[in-house]
């Protein structure tokens, strides 16, 4: 028995889902962890101080999900792997439904704690209840979702293996990449701390205050839905309903009434914190902490507070 | 062009969320019923107006029973030509995946359009699943796509940006925000749902390779604890000391 999982890296290191599910897959404890890693490494790329054993390495870079689904069915081949674990972000989302398929096996994704057995919990109905579900077949595809188990560090090193297969002919090409922001702030869906705003902030030209607090905290910024669709913020920082779902470990929503279609997007955060002029504002029925003041005087109070730290 | 729309029912976002048949079923009774967001606002639309522009038809497929089929009129009300109901109660992603893929694999589909997700299920599952049962490429989470011929140029958001692909003949996509703006059905589309075709067909046997044990709703929210807007600095130690998240 052994455990597959899927990597991605980042100028040859894991990126931090990629660690994310390798701790996932160690804590099992249902046998060795080895790492595909498509792409740039170097060294073990940091997957040895996570628990994983083995790392194939496949030195091209592919884009296609059909070649990476490919190039996955063949290393959990080669080391028989019974579990094969994916981080439930944009890039595995698209991979492990298709080895699932591929491989005639059960697949659960959003995965959000360790299973029992083959029973694995994952969110449904947004956020709104739990499901516990059952794999049928005898090996089975996961992917976790982004920052809800963590990394746990476990003392080792990786040995590295060049790996090879024939992953058949790339049919989606990859033009060209644009990021969606430059100031190296950790990715939404990934960030343990969000700064989010809404209408309340009144314009485009008032998100210096977010910024600010965003920056203290070392937090990725986010906004409502009305807010993306006026332009006032991009697309992108949408999350709700049909925008992103995300599940930070602190969620501060500034100027937000929260409509049940922004907390299906933020309900699994840890913890909430509201700040509106509305007391009445359904948000605080959902938040840990409230304030009722307006976010023009009180998010630079906070960031103040916060730089003082 | 050829195009075909994966709809699924689901449960207006407002619905009261319990569960019955010791917790392992969901608890359709006063439950409002809608399609899917991401498959109606995103995914059809957009395919209605390729349709509109360039020719051709918009085909919506759904599996599931009877009760979709006020769900199936409202996708034609807004402006599919035909539907196709595949007449099976589902309980997971593979089996929905390998019954429309059954389907749609001798009618030479150009595109085959589906939601990223369904609000219920969320498992961003089926249209990567139709995908490799048919052996077709797959773009997740398109934002926009152009189709000139037989190529289709796509953006599509990645981790920490946006991909723009291109993919040559037949393929899947799962759409996203950015493909198109919500539409209304107005009286005439309504109208002509009514008579628009809707075939039922029967499923093939295709099993399940997953089972819900049991559904469970998350444990009640405790109150919030009120901070006085004057003092920030009680926040922060809050946060600190008693959340211990910063």
């Amino acid at each position: 028995m052994s455990v597959l999982v899927y990597i991605q890296t980042q100028e040859g290191k894991a990126t931090k889902a990629g660690l994310e599910v390798a701790s996932f897959a160690k804590n099992m404890n249902v046998g060795d962890v080895t790492a595909l890693v498509p792409g740039t490494l170097s060294g073990d790329g940091g997957l040895g101080s996570v628990g994983v054993s083995k790392v194939l390495h496949f030195s091209e870079g592919v884009t296609d999900n059909s070649q990476l689904s490919k190039l996955t069915q063949a290393a959990a081949q080669s080391v028989d792997a019974s579990t094969i674990v994916f981080s439930g972000n944009n890039d595995g989302n698209s991979i492990a439904p298709r080895v699932a398929i591929a491989m005639n096996v059960g697949y659960v994704s959003g995965v959000t704690c360790l299973p029992e057995g083959k029973t694995f919990t994952r969110n449904v109905f947004s956020g709104k209840a739990t499901a516990a579900v059952n794999v049928m077949s005898d090996v089975c595809v996961i992917s976790i979702t982004p920052n809800s188990y963590g990394i746990k560090s476990d003392a080792g090193e990786a040995s590295v293996e060049t790996f090879s297969a024939d992953i058949g002919a790339q049919r989606v090409v990859l033009n060209g990449f644009t990021p969606t922001s430059n100031d190296g702030s950790v990715p939404l869906p990934e960030a343990e701390r969000v700064v989010s705003a809404g209408r309340g902030l009144k314009g485009p030209e008032n998100w210096g205050i977010v910024e600010d607090l965003a920056r203290a905290l070392g937090a990725t910024t986010a906004c409502s839905r009305p807010v993306g669709d006026m332009g006032w913020r991009p697309h992108h920082e949408h999350v709700g309903q049909t925008g992103l779902t995300i599940r930070p470990d602190l969620y501060i929503a500034c100027g937000i009434s929260g409509a049940i279609q922004h907390l299906a997007g933020v309900n699994q955060s840890k913890v909430i914190v509201v700040i509106n002029t509305d007391p009445e504002a359904p948000f605080f029925k959902a938040a840990d902490y409230g304030i009722v003041g307006d976010v023009f005087e009180v998010l630079p109070k906070l960031t103040e507070a916060i730089k003082e730290l | 062009m050829k195009l075909l729309v994966c709809i699924s029912k689901a449960p207006d976002t407002t619905s009261r969320i319990a569960f019955t048949d010791g917790d392992k079923r969901f608890d359709e009774s006063g439950v409002q019923f809608i399609v899917n967001p991401y498959d109606e606002w995103y995914a059809l639309v957009r395919a209605i107006e390729l349709v509109e522009a360039q020719g051709g038809s918009v085909t919506t497929i759904t599996v599931g029973d009877a009760t979709c089929d006020p769900i199936i009129r409202k996708a034609l009300a807004i402006g599919a030509s035909d539907a196709v109901r595949i007449d099976a109660n589902p309980t997971d992603s593979s089996q929905v995946a390998r019954l429309i893929s059954n389907y749609a694999n001798d009618k030479s589909y150009d595109i085959i359009f589906a939601g990223k997700e369904t609000i219920n299920h969320n498992s961003s599952a089926v249209p990567a699943m139709i995908a490799e049962c048919m052996d077709l490429p797959y773009v997740a989470l398109a934002t926009s796509i152009d189709v000139d011929g037989d190529l289709s140029t796509l953006n599509c958001e990645s981790t920490g940006g946006t991909n723009n692909v291109s993919v040559k003949g037949s393929f899947v996509l799962s759409a996203t925000k950015g493909m198109a703006e919500q539409r209304i059905p107005n009286m005439r589309g309504i109208m002509s749902a009514r008579t628009k075709p809707l075939t039922v067909v029967e499923a093939s046997g295709v099993t399940a390779t997953t089972e819900v044990s049991k559904f469970t709703l998350p444990p009640a929210k405790g109150d919030c604890v009120m901070v006085d807007a004057d003092n920030a600095a009680e926040l922060v130690r809050l946060l600190r000391e008693e959340a211990k998240i910063i």
